[in-house]
């Protein structure tokens, strides 16, 4: 803007100190978590066991969903070559250095639910395309050439593994543009982010088609996809702003503001709204066509033990967020966004629960201590994870080209 | 007394626009107006606007093309002539729904239009009120109300002082397309 020269007093190099009562508390989320998984998975009963590994799924997935958000985020940012957003950038960047990790637990729970049956069952179980077995089941058959063990975890260490790979070097390039300057970095990573967002945009519809829709195999929804990015999509916004209101509580980055803060709540209004959209497209089709080899998807969440959380899903997603964010000052409130982001993590983990379980507890659906359990232990590892990554690096990308229009940023 | 009606500073940079408004206020004197050619990050702020009240309207237009969406369809489909599709009850309220709320988004996004023009007296055959045409290409100006602000010396002063390229003593407060 013009010709002055500003002069800020903003620290760019500070630092995030990771201790005290986040890292107990993240640690001991962690022995929780240990202690739920260990209690079920030494049950002797195999139901639950297999919701251990239902549970397993589900906390796995979301954790591999908000990272790999982190990454798409940076990636969108580059090359739409955002200013507003370069002041948090690091937020998301940590969230995406971890998306290694997250990928390998992912593939170890899909890879042993696999092989011990509890998951996957519907297409993957003795018999199933052995047209002389009893229990050969003709429209699995028909799929086996897509859904089968080796390509199918082929498939998942291909997904993941790009995912990645551009996650970690879009997050590298940004560590060293600290070190040397200039605009060599902005640019590969620009190049790199047009790349990682065709791959991705293409791919994790699949991706969740393999993971979540495959669960009930004799289903599929072309819709699915696009359900599960938005999902991913809102999750991932709620976590970068609810890291930014605790870095703000905490003191650090006053180079961010209100205004930066309703941006991201203008982002997961809307993709709440896009959520609801894809959720009902899917919905509404399935029901006005009512064909019986599509409406068993639907049949099955209108039993009694899922329909209630059903309809409390809609709430929590789209009439919460709508009645709750549409205000303008409610998306400039610190404990306004921190309460919708918590309303709506809480949200999409009943979300992808509506979406698992039916396909692998069925009707020995839980809520106790290894759903709960699980989930706090999730959250503990990627809260350790990401904010002893956000603690390594400074808390602004100083060099990065446009951190001076975020400073200015005013909506 | 002159004939003066509004004094017109005409800035070359926003910064020193900017620059100028604080001079101003500092000094007490108020600010008609400000134009600019492109928007202004904190200008409104600082001249303390009012937020636009367009989000009621578009609420209002909104809610009116919800109510006109729905009722449109319950008379067509479920009152007038109930129409059995596909075996689904006479008020299939899910196939409602995306109508209901293509009506609203359109009903919305006219309204708010033309709010917009109403409020902007944009409509076709009306002469633009421009205080200075300058403003639509590359000035910034800062308009005072030379009525209310008689120290016209030290307005004057403060905006050359700011930076001002041209101040400008208007007898009329719009300048039209001749």
């Amino acid at each position: 803007m013009g010709t002055h020269s500003h002069h800020h007093d903003y620290n760019f190099s500070e630092q995030y100190k990771f201790a005290g009562t986040a890292k107990v508390l993240s640690l001991v989320a962690i022995v929780v978590g240990i202690v739920a998984v260990a209690f079920g998975m030494l049950s002797s009963d195999h139901i639950i066991v297999e919701r251990t590994y239902a549970n397993l799924l589900l906390m796995g997935y979301y954790f591999t969903c908000v990272c790999a958000a982190g990454a798409f985020f940076v990636a969108l940012q580059l090359v739409t070559q955002s200013g507003w957003s370069a002041g948090l950038i690091r937020i998301p960047q940590a969230m995406a250095s971890i998306l290694p990790i997250a990928s390998i637990i992912l593939f170890i729970i899909i890879a042993l639910g696999l092989t011990t049956h509890n998951l996957y069952h519907h297409w993957h179980a003795e018999g199933l395309i052995d047209p002389n077995s009893p229990n050969y089941d003709a429209l699995v058959a028909g799929k086996a050439s897509y859904l089968n063990m080796p390509w199918f975890l082929g498939r998942q260490i291909i997904f993941m593994g790009l995912y990645s790979v551009f996650a970690v070097i879009l997050a590298k390039l940004s560590y060293n543009e600290d070190l040397v300057g200039g605009l060599s970095s902005y640019k590969q990573s620009f190049k790199l982010s047009a790349i990682f967002l065709v791959i991705f945009g293409f791919t994790t519809p699949i991706w969740s088609f393999d993971t979540i829709m495959s669960l009930e195999a004799h289903w599929f929804s072309t819709m699915f996809g696009w359900y599960n990015f938005a999902a991913m999509w809102v999750s991932g916004l709620c976590v970068i702003a609810l890291i930014l209101i605790f870095l703000k509580k905490a003191g650090y980055m006053s180079w961010v503001n209100e205004n930066h803060l309703h941006d991201l709540g203008k982002l997961i209004f809307g993709f709440s709204i896009f959520w609801t959209y894809v959720w009902f497209a899917q919905f509404m089709l399935i029901w006005y066509a009512n064909i019986p080899e599509e409406t068993v998807y639907f049949y099955k969440r209108f039993e009694p033990e899922y329909k209630l959380w059903f309809w409390i899903n809609i709430i929590i997603n789209f009439v919460a967020p709508l009645l709750l964010l549409v205000d303008r000052d409610a998306k400039r409130r610190l404990n306004m966004m921190a309460f919708v982001c918590i309303l709506l993590l809480l949200g999409h983990w009943l979300d992808y629960y509506i979406m698992i379980m039916p396909g692998t507890v069925e009707t020995h659906r839980g809520f106790g201590f290894i759903e709960v359990g699980t989930a706090i232990g999730f959250m503990g590892i990627f809260i350790f994870l990401v904010m002893n990554k956000l603690s390594r690096h400074p808390l602004a990308a100083k060099n990065h080209p446009f951190l001076d229009e975020s400073l200015h940023h005013q909506i | 007394m002159s004939n003066t009606k509004y004094i017109l500073g005409s800035f070359a940079d926003p910064d020193e626009m900017m620059h100028g408004i604080d001079k101003l206020q500092a000094s007490n004197i108020s600010i008609y107006d400000c134009f600019t050619p492109m928007p202004i990050h904190g200008i409104e702020a600082k001249l303390g606007v009012k937020p636009s009240r367009l989000p009621i309207a578009a609420f209002i237009f909104g809610a009116t093309g919800t109510v006109l969406g729905f009722s449109l369809l319950y008379y067509t489909m479920a009152y007038d002539w109930p129409m059995n599709v596909g075996g689904k009850p006479s008020l299939p309220l899910p196939n409602f729904v995306p109508v209901t709320f293509e009506v609203t988004i359109l009903l919305c996004a006219l309204g708010m239009v033309a709010t917009f023009f109403f409020r902007n007296h944009l409509f076709p055959g009306r002469t633009p009120r421009v205080m200075d045409l300058r403003a639509t290409d590359d000035r910034f100006i800062i308009a005072i109300d030379a009525n209310e602000n008689t120290d016209h010396a030290l307005i004057d002063n403060l905006l050359k002082e700011a930076g001002a390229v041209e101040v400008k003593y208007n007898d009329r407060k719009y300048v039209s397309y001749e």
